[in-house]
């Protein structure tokens, strides 16, 4: 086995190959937040919609890396029906563990989770964080 | 390659392969030293102190420039010292650009160029009104002196190229283009950072006006480059920069420069990075710039067949004519890629390389970037490409 296995999750493969909530919507009602890596290539823009301090919607536009455009996938997943604040608190949990900083081991990133060996890869961190970087920044232009 | 050259090479111990050069080369240990004895032993400034080592620092620092003119067939009051590649083109840009352009000028540029060459001008475009036009290049991503006549015109008061892609590798037909060029009183700018570690440079012949390059791909130390500028512009054109060491006379009301080149270079310098620099030229003409070229080139087009006859493998510039070989393996983003030759202890480039309009042109996001110097081996290639066969297999085992 290859250290790479624990970077090429199977979970990430497969949404990669299919991802979630996949394209953008001309919506007035939704925040959008496009970003992209100019070393790497890959860009990203992630949609949310917020009603009643809720997460109604969270859509994605990805083109990277397998890593990239599957952490987009699993973040739009997860955060759809989510209280804001809970959900800024995920993102930022979420970004503390693939960085290799202090985070809260007991706050559930349901498939998320498939992302911590991301921080054995310093080179890759980027991919993993960016759609979440995104995401919180949405909200944040609230 | 022989045992000295890799005995001359401390990083190489490691064990890792080191296909990277482009973005940065390897430094043998005589300019190691030498930046050391600055550092260690001198550690004085220049053309100040009136002592034996502030002495010695400055023909250290001198001496230098006259090996870069050497080495460049310049003169040495034609050779200014800069942070890199990247400050020496901003100058021009700043200090010539933004004073000879209008709304009526032309610059022309290519899709081929480095964002240190692309960004300068497209400020100086936006700051002047001037009008960036780009060459259209030919299907494999080459510069054509017939295209180039196309994009020519009266107003055009710029050309904006590299000597050598740093993506695809060609080397452009610069002579030719200057001499247009000059027939319509345009000047030449030219990005040599990918060329100084391969070619012969002859400014002279070449004629060029402006000509950049870094120490840091040239077996030199980073925070160094250099600008070559012609003595007729360098006379008439302002500092970039103002402050110490580059003033004659200072008067509260109005203070007066030094000649050419040190009009342009104000501060500290970074003094031991020069003496470095000095001791890289020392290095490629020890060996011969002509022999490094052919047994890179050797060595460059081997790794290129090899890479062409794997399936499952795109090459962008099969007619590289240096030591840049440009990729990506099919389905495989190149960020994917990259991390498997990262734990194979090979190290390439992946991304964009610092030049996006490129991967524009070839109509693709990102790419890998395998460049071979006068350090690599056969056996190193030889290595390279199995890694890469495994590579696609093992991507393609976990589902791409």
């Amino acid at each position: 086995m290859m250290n790479l296995d624990n970077l090429y999750r199977e979970i990430i493969m497969e949404h990669y190959k299919n991802p979630r909530n996949k394209g953008l919507l001309d919506d007035e009602r939704y925040h959008k937040i496009r970003i992209k890596n100019p070393s790497c290539g890959d860009d990203i823009t992630i949609q949310t919609l917020v009603e009643d301090d809720i997460i109604k919607d969270c859509r994605q536009e990805a083109t990277g890396c397998s890593i990239s455009v599957a952490s987009a996938s699993v973040l739009t997943e997860i955060m759809i029906g989510k209280p804001v604040e809970e959900a800024l608190s995920l993102a930022e949990n979420f970004l503390n563990m693939v960085s290799n900083k202090e985070f809260n081991h007991d706050m559930d990133l349901e498939e998320a989770e498939v992302f911590s060996g991301v921080k054995q890869f310093p080179a890759r961190i980027k991919c993993a964080s960016i759609a979440w970087v995104a995401f919180k920044d949405s909200l944040e232009s609230e | 390659m022989n045992e000295k050259i890799f005995n001359d090479f401390p990083q190489l111990k490691s064990g890792m392969i080191y296909f990277d050069t482009a973005a940065t080369s390897l430094k043998p240990l005589s300019v190691i030293e030498a930046v050391n004895h600055y550092n260690k032993d001198l550690s004085s400034n220049i053309n100040r102190g009136m002592y034996d080592k502030g002495i010695e620092t400055t023909e250290l620092y001198e001496e230098t420039r006259v090996k870069i003119a050497h080495f460049i067939n310049a003169k040495s009051e034609e050779i200014i010292f800069t942070r890199g590649a990247t400050s020496s083109l901003n100058l021009v840009a700043y200090s010539w650009g933004l004073n000879n352009l209008d709304k009526d000028s032309e610059i022309i540029i290519s899709e081929q160029e480095h964002h240190s060459q692309f960004l300068p001008w497209q400020f100086v475009s936006k700051k002047t009104g001037a009008k960036i036009k780009f060459i259209e290049l030919d299907r494999f991503g080459r510069i054509t002196v017939e295209a180039f006549k196309k994009t020519l015109t009266s107003k055009t008061k710029v050309v904006a190229i590299n000597y050598v892609s740093n993506v695809l590798g060609y080397v452009n037909p610069i002579k030719e283009i200057t001499e247009l060029a000059h027939e319509v009183g345009a000047i030449v700018v030219i990005d040599g950072a990918q060329a100084v570690q391969h070619l012969k440079v002859d400014l002279k012949n070449l004629n060029i006006d402006f000509f950049a390059f870094s120490g840091h791909k040239m077996l030199g130390p980073t925070g160094i480059g250099v600008l070559y500028g012609k003595s007729s512009h360098l006379k008439v054109m302002q500092p970039f920069e103002y402050g110490g060491d580059m003033n004659e006379d200072v008067e509260k009301d109005i203070s007066t420069w030094k000649k050419a080149p040190q009009k342009f270079e104000a501060g500290t310098m970074p003094i031991g990075s020069v003496i470095g620099l000095g001791k890289a030229v020392d290095y490629i003409e020890n060996l011969g710039i002509e022999n490094i070229d052919e047994y890179t080139k050797k060595l460059s087009w081997y790794l290129c067949d090899e890479l062409l006859k794997l399936e499952g493998v795109t090459v962008y510039n099969p007619y590289s004519d240096s030591g840049v070989i440009t990729y990506n393996l099919n389905g495989i983003p190149a960020h994917d890629a990259i991390s498997y030759y990262a734990e194979k202890k090979i190290a390439i480039r992946s991304g964009q390389h610092c030049a996006k309009l490129i991967h524009d042109f070839l109509g693709i996001h990102s790419s890998l970037r395998a460049t071979v110097y006068l350090y690599n081996t056969l056996d190193e290639v030889n290595t390279f490409i199995e890694v890469t066969k495994k590579a696609i297999e093992y991507f393609k085992e976990i589902g791409f």
